[in-house]
């Protein structure tokens, strides 16, 4: 019984982790401009795509590594023909453009990589290796899974608190207009944004692939749950997000113990919702900061 | 030089005034497959199967002395876009047969249509709902999921197993599925000990499979055609789960098994023989057709054959040897041919058409395969 209790557990890490690595990349551009792109799965999914048929030739690391800078590329050049000549485009306006270049996105990889499945190799160890923790299994990939996540949390505060690009980054989101009258390039800014959640859904795409697999289509559902907790955690925050990862990947898992697996995005869904009405900021959001924002 | 140009250009003229007079002694026929879009593992090989055909069938001076004409629509795999290709072939095209469509989804949208045009319809899906109950028009090749189900409930009697945990995908392949096993099971004295399905999206099955874990089964089957079938059996094996793992036939693409590495190893599942045809013995009466089409597709476009191709290689065949048989290009002759006709070996199986069997194909279609090393082999028996 106990031995199940932290099987559970551990799938609900391992849901927790993907939730979280998809759901950082929300908040910089959320931050930024104050919209959801919703085109961030499809990132995840350029990353792990890119990696796969780098790795054809290169090891691994260095697959991974062309793999950010590529989608990094994507990501930059997709807010430079679509987002930046806009002026002052509104909230919604935006949405609809995120989820065009999502499905544009989706349709090109589509035609570059075929609607095949294709994964990375795992980090460590191979499919069937797992730790064994006292009669507990885990994925030594689910621990990489953990590890890059929380490595990308902490460089993304410090570099937000203590850096002068992140400083800025802060400035743009908290007001655009004030920001550009202190001499911000705030346009430019707007782009480094998109450069870098590109970049970090990139990387969170190589690291879950060997679990999940990549495919041309996979970025809708990862977007989806990735949204969800960062909505779950409240949008802008991206520790935050991490632990609403973890608490919705955790409810998930448990709720397979009683009720029958296909209720299992029902409760995701319905956390999404109940969340929207009754605490629009957050688990560990501001309410007084929340009401300062548009969205 | 300049009467040469003259000569090629009345050659031009020449030839397009007589191709109208050709076109009346051809056999027209048109094919719906999903070429492109998500179910483009099916229509691509499919497509590419017929057009091989149809090239080597004229290179032979065609079926009865009459060429062949394809008339190949890409649905994308949209029941839509296949309900309006019907009609334009039917009503338009005049064509004389429909191959296709690539799924059960769009075949079920236009059998109705296809009866209504007394045209034949060869589908390529795999839903026993497509003849069952039988439509006079309508014909398929691939084989039944009720089949693929009694085949692996008899191995597991053979391995002594009696509880299962069944897990499907939320899809018309995983429902169909489950529908099956749960209608067969009583009958074959299996225990379904817990079913459960889960979203064909899945990333991460391990909160499943700790359920099966729990249940303490002797063995899992999965029904799905999804990404998730590889991830099943990844994520029992990394939790230790020894027991034997069953699979549908739509586990026959050995890019799912490439997906799932060293998990694969000793997976059981129901598959046609093309996938094993190097293996077969030379008095299996398959083999012959199995390897020429294998030979001829792979050496020609250069890919892996697969299991969906040759259920348009196993349409176009019937057809051809039903016009042949009736001696005459007329549909209601034909239709009576192929619904009569015996004993005609494909690729899915060896095809026996009666009035109320319009798939032809029984259990024994099916070859009980294993994975081995990363590659399909024929399970020992």
């Amino acid at each position: 019984m106990i031995e199940l209790f932290f099987q559970y557990l551990v799938a609900g890490l391992t849901y927790g982790t993907i939730y979280a690595s998809v759901g950082i990349g929300f908040n910089i551009i959320y931050n930024t401009t104050g919209i959801i792109n919703f085109a961030q799965g499809e990132f995840v999914m350029l990353g792990g795509m890119t990696a796969v048929t780098l790795h054809a030739f290169l090891p691994l690391p260095l697959a991974i590594l062309g793999a950010v800078l590529i989608t990094m590329i994507i990501g930059g050049l997709i807010e430079v023909a679509f987002i930046r000549w806009l002026v002052k485009p509104s909230v919604l306006r935006m949405i609809v453009i995120t989820i065009g270049i999502s499905i544009l996105i989706r349709e090109g990889a589509l035609a570059v990589w075929g609607e095949g499945v294709r994964s990375l190799p795992y980090f460590t160890g191979n499919e069937v290796s797992a730790l064994s923790l006292g009669g507990v299994r885990v994925s030594p990939q689910v621990l990489w899974s953990i590890g890059v996540c929380t490595v990308i949390v902490v460089l993304l505060n410090l570099f937000f608190k203590f850096t002068m690009l992140g400083r800025e980054m802060r400035a743009c989101a908290a007001n655009r207009e004030a920001a550009a009258l202190c001499g911000i390039p705030t346009r430019n800014i707007v782009t480094f944004s998109f450069v870098l959640s590109a970049g970090i859904g990139a990387l969170a795409g190589c690291v879950v692939s060997p679990i999940t697999y990549t495919q041309y289509n996979v970025g809708t559902g990862l977007a989806i749950k990735g949204f969800t907790v960062a909505i779950l955690g409240g949008l802008g925050n991206s520790m935050a997000a991490v632990g609403a990862g973890f608490i919705l990947g955790i409810l998930e898992s448990f709720s397979i113990w009683v009720l029958p697996t296909a209720y299992k995005d029902a409760i995701s869904i319905a956390i999404l919702l109940a969340m929207l009405f009754v605490r629009p900021s957050g688990l560990f959001g501001n309410k007084e900061a929340m009401k300062l924002k548009d969205f | 030089m300049r009467i040469l140009k003259l000569i090629a250009v009345a050659a031009c003229i020449l030839a397009l005034s007589v191709a109208p007079a050709l076109a009346a002694g051809t056999i027209k026929i048109g094919a719906i497959l999903a070429v492109t879009g998500p179910a483009s593992f099916l229509g691509a090989p499919e497509a590419k199967t017929l057009e091989m055909m149809a090239e080597d069938i004229n290179a032979k001076g065609g079926i009865e002395g009459k060429k062949v004409e394809l008339v190949i629509k890409d649905s994308g795999g949209s029941p839509e876009k296949a309900v309006s290709f019907a009609k334009q072939l039917i009503d338009e095209d005049k064509v004389f047969a429909i191959i296709g469509p690539s799924t059960s989804g769009e075949t079920m949208k236009i059998k109705d249509i296809a009866e209504q045009g007394k045209t034949i319809l060869l589908s390529c899906a795999a839903a026993e709902a497509i003849v069952n109950p039988v439509a006079k028009y309508v014909f398929k090749t691939p084989q039944k999921d009720s089949d693929a189900v009694i085949r692996i409930f008899r191995q597991m009697k053979k391995m002594g197993i009696t509880k299962i945990g069944v897990l499907s995908s939320n899809t018309g392949f995983g429902n169909a599925g489950k529908q099956q096993i749960e209608k067969l099971a009583p009958e074959h004295g299996i225990q379904i000990v817990l079913s459960e399905v889960y979203n064909s999206s899945a990333t991460d099955l391990t909160a499943e499979v700790t359920k099966i874990k729990a249940a303490k089964v002797q063995a899992i089957v999965n029904w799905s055609i999804e990404p998730a079938q590889a991830i099943v059996i990844k994520n029992a094996r990394q939790m230790g789960l020894t027991i034997p793992i069953f699979q549908s036939h739509g586990f026959g693409n050995i890019k799912y098994v490439q997906a799932a590495g060293a998990a694969a190893d000793g997976v059981i599942f129901p598959a046609g023989r093309l996938l094993v045809a190097d293996t077969l013995s030379d008095k299996n009466p398959q083999k012959k057709v199995l390897e020429s089409y294998k030979k001829e597709y792979e050496a020609k476009y250069k890919e892996d054959v697969s299991t969906f191709g040759g259920h348009a290689y196993d349409a176009m065949k019937i057809m051809q040897q039903a016009i042949i048989a009736t001696g005459v290009v007329d549909e209601e002759k034909v239709r009576t041919t192929i619904e009569n006709m015996k004993g005609l070996v494909g690729t899915a199986g060896i095809f026996n058409f009666s009035p109320t069997d319009h798939n032809g194909l029984d259990a024994n279609a099916f070859e009980m395969l294993t994975v081995k090393d990363g590659k399909f082999a024929v399970l020992e028996k």
